[in-house]
């Protein structure tokens, strides 16, 4: 009797190391999330001197001439980013999900390209081949007299960051496609609807709510980043003021925290709108026996087409790595369509001068990547198998990092530690572990999904059969969970890292020395300087090669574990 | 409501025939539909039954114009449709999962098909409402296709094919999603609804009792081949082959060999005993003898009837009769004896006779 009473009651109460997990992780999200961020809102909507609050802050913000400006021109900027983007990734994913086209493959593979490389990287490079005097107007000077503004001001912007983001509505859209079921448009077609009508009126509201979460997260992953307008010498945009305030005018100047609560206002409130957007419109309706949409033949003058497209497209998106490449190798660069000559002295120089920014990358990353999975593993673990209390509060904090901007992280960092001081005298806030911290929040919401997936791969009964066998909790995770959810905790792993070693913004804030410094920041230091130009493309492409590597290397592991153990669905 | 639709009725003009010829289509290699031939009268009520992988949804989609025939005709009211687009045909169909878009409003779903032929908005209206009315969901107009029942949805699906005065209707599977107690509803509603409208119709279905209860004739498939078209009565009492014969209710069937000749044939079951033939029948070589279950007798003799030795080896009552197995020299024979209050059920186990008349047999090659 007494046992069988002992079950339920076993079954709600906590076990010691749980509560003690459950601790730990929450302390962990405390001091590195919830306060350094609570901290600016709170300074945001304090008098400067005084401390009281009010929201003087607030009305001065929106009474400045530049801020106006920034603030339109940043919603502008992300705006026209999602438009453009838009525009590269509807030919693509209609292309490989609606006909037959043999180049579905290139197009889903190359459609990756753009991510592993930060689009900062990039956008110099891009200088050089569509600015002023750069490759494309050069020619279309010479031979028809007229120069395109590719890269004037907001437009460099906006050109750098539709190329580089644009995947994430590829992704999204192409998925959302191939989830309607062929029945949908042939119920269209059967009623009298065929070509564009069909697709208008049909398919793409089917598809629209995998557009909406690509265009979302577009525009605020644009609305918050730093480097990319820094680099172009864009600087009335929020991000860069925010970044420019804390900097040039002090820690103690409001405005820089009015300007990061509003970029997280911003991003929270274009979630909301694409969630609100997407409430129940669950479209996915392949049925049993259905299958996607059919694929069609194209006609010898559509393929023609489709590829022309599909080539244009593509020489855009890898524009920034070819001249990357090129700028890396050349001599002299500068008022003509291509390099002087070319040379290897940028990366001799590179691998001398600066492994240590390489060195210190992989220490980051690989930090943040490691603490991330432990962090994210552990909630995953705490939400979907055990009963805890304030499991559910320690997904949404975690979680919640999403809308917080790197600068405002950086910012807040610098805010909360800066008074704190270590034992040598050394400010907390510049110490070299803060980045890595910084680094493991940012990426933390996308491992935490990781775990989540690999988890929930696992089966419980698994879990039952070895406690059934005598097997302790603690004994169950390490012997059956743990080996089981290698290869999700190795992709959420990898994820963090390859996105963490070429994160700039937080760390533009939180770098003091260069001797303490990342790939990202050295980049940023190199490119500011027309003679850094080449040994900072060289460190790119040392950078996107490694990203990419340890990309393919996961790819390639997470493959062959999962065949290993027949859990490939 | 019946004035406006005998009405309908009348302004779709004379419900069209479809007229199918030499028809054949192949999967790559697969050859799915072999040499296709079937003429459907007006207004009819027509099934396509058979085991799924038949052909018969294949051949529904191929006059819908979602499937190419490498070769063959499909008239329909005179026009050869198999060159249009499935756009061009006006051909209306219901898809076994309603293919409702999630999207719109059960009045934009039924709507759509009218705005692609450019009709005036009042006009549009007039025809969404007459069609939500003729299935009796005008009050529903207004929903997502997602907050109505299986049985809603599919009459949705309906009422927007219908809307459009296809020239015929084709329904593929339209009961499968729906549970057992709104099917033979629902059936009765669609057998009501398509002869006030008098449209020419094809019914897809694998279920013998949907086919037999709704339509006025039936085309069997098996393997990508029509085994035979008839009415439900027909093909039940006079199957053309042994695989209708088991398909269309149940059969048991007996091996034998044929002995003598002229009018003193009989059909010899080895380790039972022998069926005289009756003089007249046909009876193709290495043919089996087909016997319906409830054609047979247990224990009973008649003057006019066979018998065969026999041991009951299970039973089932099944309330209006009871039936029995009896093994009957290497062969299992079903035989549902009628139950009445009071009778007394034989025992398994036992030996007993197996009876029948030799002309209720049937002798069918495979």
């Amino acid at each position: 009797m007494a046992s069988v009473a002992a079950i339920p009651i076993n079954r709600i109460s906590a076990k010691p190391g749980q509560v003690a997990a459950v601790a730990l992780i929450a302390l962990f999200l405390a001091v590195f999330l919830v306060i350094p961020a609570g901290t600016v809102i709170y300074t945001a909507f304090t008098e400067k001197g005084t401390g009281a609050l009010t929201i003087v802050n607030f009305l001065d913000f929106f009474r400045t001439k530049l801020f106006q400006q920034s603030f339109f021109n940043s919603v502008y900027v992300s705006a026209m980013s999602v438009v453009w983007g838009t525009l590269i990734a509807l030919p693509l994913a209609v292309l490989t999900t609606r006909f037959e086209f043999r180049g579905s493959l290139l197009i889903q593979t190359l459609g990756f390209i753009p991510l592993i490389m930060p689009p900062f990287v990039g956008a110099v490079a891009m200088q050089l081949l569509f600015g002023r005097n750069g490759t494309v107007n050069l020619l279309l000077n010479d031979w028809f007299g007229f120069r395109i503004p590719f890269m004037e001001g907001l437009n460099g912007v906006i050109f750098v960051q539709s190329l580089h983001y644009f995947p994430f509505i590829l992704i999204n859209l192409s998925t959302s496609l191939r989830n309607i079921d062929r029945s949908m448009e042939e119920a269209a077609q059967n009623l009298g609807s065929s070509g564009f009508r069909l697709f208008r009126r049909i398919v793409f509201p089917l598809a629209m709510p995998g557009y909406l979460a690509g265009a979302s997260l577009v525009f605020v992953k644009v609305f918050d980043d730093l480097a990319t307008p820094l680099l172009l010498n864009v600087k009335d945009m929020l991000a860069p003021q925010a970044y420019l305030r804390v900097t040039s005018v002090g820690l103690t100047d409001p405005m820089g925290y009015v300007i990061s609560v509003i970029l997280i206002v911003v991003s929270i409130f274009a979630m909301w709108l694409s969630a609100v957007a997407m409430r129940g419109k669950d479209y996915s309706t392949v049925q049993r026996g259905g299958g996607g949409l059919s694929k069609r033949p194209l006609s010898r003058g559509e393929a023609v087409l489709a590829y022309g497209v599909v080539g244009l497209i593509l020489l855009l998106v890898l524009s920034p790595h070819i001249g990357l490449l090129l700028l890396s190798l050349a001599t002299v660069w500068s008022f003509s369509p291509l390099p002087d000559g070319f040379t290897v002295a940028h990366y001799t120089r590179v691998f001398g001068e600066s492994s240590l920014y390489i060195k210190n990358t992989l220490i980051y990353a690989s930090l943040a990547g490691l603490i991330d999975v432990i962090v994210g593993g552990a909630i995953a673990y705490l939400v979907l198998r055990t009963k805890v209390i304030g499991r559910h509060w320690l997904d949404w904090a975690a979680t919640a990092a999403l809308a917080i901007p790197g600068v405002v992280l950086g910012i807040g960092y610098l805010r909360t530690f800066y008074g704190i001081s270590l034992p040598d005298g050394t400010p907390l806030a510049t110490l070299w572990v803060m980045v890595v911290m910084a680094l493991a929040i940012r990426r933390l919401p996308y491992a935490l999904r990781a775990c989540y997936a690999a988890l929930q791969q696992v089966s419980q009964s698994l879990e039952e059969a070895a406690e059934n066998l005598g097997a302790t909790k603690q004994c169950t995770i390490r012997r059956i969970v743990l080996p089981l959810m290698t290869g999700g905790l190795l992709a959420g792993f990898v994820t963090s890292f390859s996105t963490a070693a070429v994160e700039l913004s937080a760390t533009l804030m939180l770098i003091q020395s260069n001797s303490d410094a990342p790939i990202a920041y050295g980049l940023y230091v190199f490119m500011q300087s027309p003679a850094g130009r080449g040994p900072g493309a060289a460190l790119g492409v040392i950078a996107v090669i490694m990203v990419a590597a340890c990309t393919l290397l996961s790819h390639y592991v997470v493959e062959r574990r999962q065949k290993t153990l027949g859990m490939n669905k | 409501m019946n004035v406006e639709v005998r009405n309908e009725a009348r302004s779709r003009g004379a419900a069209k025939a479809i007229s199918i010829s030499d028809v054949n289509l192949y999967y790559g290699q697969q050859h799915v539909l072999k040499d296709i031939n079937l003429e459907i009268k007006p207004g009819e009520f027509f099934a396509f039954l058979g085991p799924s992988g038949c052909g018969k949804t294949t051949l529904l989609r191929l006059i819908a114009g979602f499937n190419q025939a490498r070769q063959g005709k499909v008239v329909i009211g005179g026009d050869d449709v198999l060159d249009m687009p499935p756009w061009k045909r006006e051909i209306g169909m219901v898809f076994q999962s309603y293919a409702l878009w999630p999207h719109m409003t059960v009045a934009h779903n039924v709507a759509f098909g009218l705005e692609e032929r450019r009709l005036r908005k009042a006009e549009v209206e007039r025809r969404v409402n007459a069609a939500l009315d003729l299935v009796g969901l005008k009050h529903l107009a207004e929903r997502r296709p997602a907050q109505l029942s299986g049985g809603q949805q599919q009459r949705v699906a309906l009422a927007r094919t219908i809307a459009i005065e296809p020239k015929v209707l084709l329904l593929d599977e339209p009961l499968s999603n729906l549970d057992a107690k709104m099917r033979v509803e629902v059936r009765r509603e669609l057998r009501d609804l398509q002869q006030r409208l008098q449209l020419t119709t094809i019914f897809v279905t694998h279920d013998q009792e949907e086919a037999n209860t709704v339509c006025d004739r039936i085309a069997v498939f098996n393997e990508g081949r029509i085994q035979q078209v008839g009415t439900p009565m027909g093909l039940y009492e006079r199957p053309a082959n042994l695989f209708v014969a088991n398909f269309l209710g149940t059969a048991n069937l007996l091996e034998g060999k044929i002995r003598g000749e002229g009018n003193a044939r009989s059909f010899e079951v080895a380790g039972a005993g022998s069926i005289p033939i009756p003089a007249g029948v046909d009876v193709p070589e290495s043919a089996k003898l087909v016997l319906r279950p409830q054609y047979a007798t247990i224990g009973l003799d008649a003057a006019d009837s066979v018998s065969l030795p026999g041991r009951i080896v299970h039973r089932e009552f099944l309330g209006a009769t009871v039936r029995y197995g009896v093994q009957v020299g290497g062969a299992m024979v079903l035989i549902d004896a009628p139950f009445h209050s009071g009778d007394s059920l034989l025992e398994p186990g036992g030996s007993t006779t197996v009876g029948f008349k030799p002309k209720s047999a049937l002798w069918l090659a495979n």
